[in-house]
């Protein structure tokens, strides 16, 4: 990451797109968009140094409503497409983003792999418990008996747990945020920035239009009371017990970010020719 | 049926190339031995390939080495083998259609191994008892596969010291056990002395200039390099896994990484990415992946991201048969996308083309900001040939890209070419979205039918505009029948039509290159003075036959002749089949 040097500083403005969001009135994911913009202005990264990856969903409209570049794929690819990038341009500052359905259902597999493999990547989720962009069906993290026109009655099926699962598939950075607290939000995500290796922030993220009951969490979001840790088995346990509304930086590892087979040339293209000659 | 002890020595037919089969179960060591015999010949001076089959297993199964040698240039099988050698039987019975021989076919089998299966025995081809494993087991720390190797080796007409040659340039265990494996090829040598039969090469010509040693992988490999590509990502599969495991250290040579994706959701996506951020990259992949990467190909298309994907293809559908040879992949690269989709789709029409056609298509995705899918497969990938060195093929395209700050930098501008610059990530004043939604030429999502139209016409365009010179196709002979074919089965069209041209039949030879986009003006004008054509591909859906019938206008009334893998189209079934059809 290149920190900016004789410019004037930058702020959340120099951030922010002028293109109007599609959300609808009250969504958290308005919060979330102006928390990155803060914590890129707080890690001084000029915004054509940045790049914002995304799959497809409402929060993985976020790119476009930023300055930097961004990347825009198919739904639950995100990860794939920031590692293929952050690997063969080290360089850059590369944040992912995207919602629930994205991150943990058809894109579950690349979430584990991303966390396994620590490339230098900041993912946040913007997790509302349901799928917005298609009118209301339930995602990994919906409660098993929440009624849906697709699975009336609800799936029956448990809540998946991203952030264990981050932490036992070997994220180096787990934090839970709340959209409701935008500030705390940005601390915490220019901490992932800032943190080496693959750093996971799940962001409560209401949904106003299919969850309005989810305008309780303001009143269920608190601070964790302890400081974050450096231990998985200590943060695993905190993270299995705690009511799922603790928020903060959870876990912050010293796992080695992924180091790609790379550097100086050592050969031209024509001495690899040596070894098919007879 | 025992070998005939007598002393008459036939007279040795002279032949312009020879086949060697040498098979036996998997681990028996035929793969080396057939490496070996190959590299000796292009140390004897000769051209040659090595084709590689086996069954599912990874240890115990079936394998065979297909090995044809020649004064020229040779790059697919031929109608028989003149040697099949079998180290032992054990379902070697499997390979009866992969392995056809002839009443003047030499069998060499192990005297303790039992007869050799009726199957082949049925041609009423001679055979030879020899004591690989007990002639092994006599000298310690040699192996049966050596003993083989100088059989074959000296009825291919390769000497001893070329044959101990090659093994000591490849050697990495002991030298006690160098020594034993020697002396295991000569007493192989001496052996095949009394092996009559064999037809032999005339006098080789010495090679103008070193030759190389490459399989259609490591030259997809090479080629891709060449292009340009410094970023892979990549999921293992047979049998594109070799051009990985070649790519892997040469990319880190140059500067470049390779990534092992987990799935090839993710192999598609990562290059996506990379190629996004600037630098040219690559997967590989056969049948299966390629059906899991196409909605990341629709991606490319739509954001207008280069990439290219090579399909080694194998035999399909679903899982199918994983190391043999087919083309049926045609129909999915050409039409397997969501929507209207523009993709460029090529494909090598040889061994040693494998190399060039990768690079020009790094090079066109580059210059068009598309995906290319190259169609090889496990025939042209997994085989290993004796080549002259290709030429150097100068550029052919290189990437757009947008300068600093460049005024009213739109990324999709509709520009006449079609062809718009493309910022790079880190680019001041130029940043924008990629996006597989449709968008304005802005790069902001758009649902509009004018933006739609627009965008689709510009992708469209960009592809059809573009000049793509000579080498859409090989187009070879004369007459007013032409064979259209495309891929590894150009080699045995190419044969054919050369033994149909010795029986007075002229037909004309169009290997395509360049199968998307469809060229119709070059293609008329190929096809020019043509009258009837014959459509000639591996794969049991006429697939090249009927996306031609779909895409050009064709001449006459245009015949098929297409049939599914693993067996490969014989030169001179093929013969016979141009002959027949031109003779009506």
């Amino acid at each position: 990451m290149k920190e900016a040097a004789a410019r004037a500083p930058l702020t959340a403005q120099n951030y922010k797109s002028g293109y109007k969001p599609i959300w609808c009135p009250g969504c958290g994911d308005y919060s979330v968009l102006s928390s990155v913009t803060k914590a890129l202005a707080m890690v001084q990264v000029p915004p054509e140094d940045v790049v914002v990856v995304s799959g497809i969903g409402c929060s993985s409209r976020i790119p476009a409503y930023t300055t930097c570049y961004g990347f825009h794929g198919v739904h639950g690819r995100a990860l794939a497409a920031a590692t293929g990038l952050k690997v063969a341009r080290p360089d850059l500052t590369v944040l992912v983003a995207g919602g629930d359905g994205d991150g943990y259902s058809i894109g579950g597999n690349h979430f584990l792999h991303a966390c396994r493999r620590n490339v230098d990547l900041t993912y946040i989720v913007m997790d509302n418990h349901v799928y917005g962009m298609t009118k209301g069906q339930p995602s990994p993290t919906t409660e098993p008996d929440w009624d849906s026109k697709l699975s009336p009655g609800g799936t029956g099926v448990r809540s998946f747990h991203p952030l264990v699962i981050a932490l036992a598939s070997g994220a180096n950075f787990v934090a839970r945020a709340f959209s409701g607290d935008p500030n705390g939000t940005a601390a915490i995500i220019a901490q992932a920035i800032r943190h080496p290796g693959f750093s996971f922030v799940e962001v409560l993220s209401p949904c106003v239009t299919f969850r309005p009951d989810q305008r309780e969490w303001k009143e269920m979001a608190h601070p964790a009371p302890v400081t974050a840790t450096d231990d998985p088995a200590r943060a695993a346990r905190r993270i299995m017990t705690d009511d799922g509304f603790n928020i903060g930086v959870l876990y912050a590892g010293k796992r080695k970010p992924y180091a790609a087979v790379t550097g100086k040339p050592r050969a031209t293209v024509a001495d690899l020719e040596a070894e098919f000659e007879q | 049926m025992h070998a005939r002890t007598s002393s008459r020595r036939q007279a040795q037919r002279a032949a312009a190339s020879i086949s060697i089969a040498l098979a036996g179960s998997g681990g028996s060591g035929v793969m080396t031995a057939g490496t070996l015999l190959l590299n000796a010949a292009a140390k004897a001076g000769l051209y040659g390939l090595m084709v590689r089959t086996s069954g599912p297993q990874i240890r115990g199964g079936e394998a065979a080495a297909l090995v044809r040698l020649g004064e020229a240039p040779t790059h697919g099988l031929d109608d028989r083998f003149d040697l099949l050698l079998a180290i032992d039987w054990q379902n070697v019975h499997r390979f009866a259609d992969e392995i056809p021989l002839a009443a003047t076919s030499v069998i060499v089998g192990d005297s303790d191994g039992g007869d050799a299966p009726d199957v082949f025995r049925g041609s009423g081809a001679r055979y030879f008892p020899v004591p690989f494993k007990k002639t092994a087991k006599g000298i310690a720390g040699s192996w049966a596969n050596m003993v083989a190797l100088g059989v074959a080796g000296a009825l291919a007409g390769i000497s001893a010291d070329v044959l101990t040659g090659v093994l000591r340039d490849t050697w990495k265990r002991s030298a006690d056990a160098l020594e034993a494996n020697f002396a295991a090829i000569r007493a192989g040598v001496a052996a095949a002395a009394a092996i009559e039969g064999m037809p032999s090469l005339a006098a080789r010509r010495k090679a103008a200039s070193r030759r190389w040693f490459i399989s259609g992988n490591e030259a997809a490999g090479y080629g891709a390099i060449r292009g340009g590509v410094r970023f892979v990502a990549a999921y293992p599969i047979t049998p594109a896994t070799e051009m990985l495991e070649w790519m892997a250290p040469a990319l880190a040579r140059v500067g470049g990484t390779l990534l092992q994706a987990e799935d090839e959701l993710a192999s598609i996506n990562m290059i996506i990415g990379a190629s996004y951020g600037g630098v040219p990259s690559l997967t590989a992949t056969a049948g299966p992946g390629l059906a899991l990467m196409i909605e990341g190909i629709g991606l490319a298309v739509g954001a207008e991201v280069p990439v290219v994907v090579v399909d080694v293809m194998r035999g399909g559908p679903s899982t199918g048969i994983p190391a043999k040879s087919e083309q049926s992949d045609l129909a999915l690269a050409v039409n397997g996308l969501s929507g209207d989709a523009p993709r460029l789709v090529l494909a090598p029409t040889s061994i040693a083309d494998c190399l060039a056609t990768t690079q020009w298509a790094v090079e066109l995705a580059e210059a068009l900001q598309a995906p290319a899918i190259v169609l090889s497969d496990q025939f042209m990938g997994q085989s290993r040939a004796i080549i002259d060195r290709p030429a150097d093929v100068a550029c052919l395209g290189k990437r757009l890209t947008a300068a600093a700050s460049a005024a009213d930098y739109k990324r999709y501008r509709d520009t006449e070419s079609g062809i718009s610059p493309m910022a790079i990530p880190g680019t001041p004043g130029v940043a924008y979205t990629a996006d597989g939604l449709e968008h304005t030429e802005a790069g902001i999502p758009s649902s509009q039918s004018r933006d739609h139209a627009t965008q689709l016409d510009k992708r469209l365009r960009k592809l059809a505009r573009h000049d793509y010179g000579r080498f859409w196709a090989d187009i070879e002979g004369d007459g007013d029948g032409a064979v259209i074919t495309f891929g590894s089965t150009t080699a045995a069209v190419r044969e054919a039509v050369a033994r149909a041209a010795d029986a007075g039949v002229g037909v004309q030879l169009i290997a395509l290159r360049l199968l998307a986009p469809a060229q119709p003006e070059r293609f008329a004008a190929a096809l020019d003075g043509v009258t009837q054509v014959l459509v000639v591909e591996q794969n049991h859906g006429a697939q090249l036959y009927r996306y031609l019938r779909s895409m050009y206008d064709l001449p006459g009334k245009p015949q098929s002749l297409h049939r599914p893998g693993p067996l490969p189209l014989r030169p001179g079934e093929l013969a016979d089949a141009i002959l027949a059809w031109r003779r009506g």
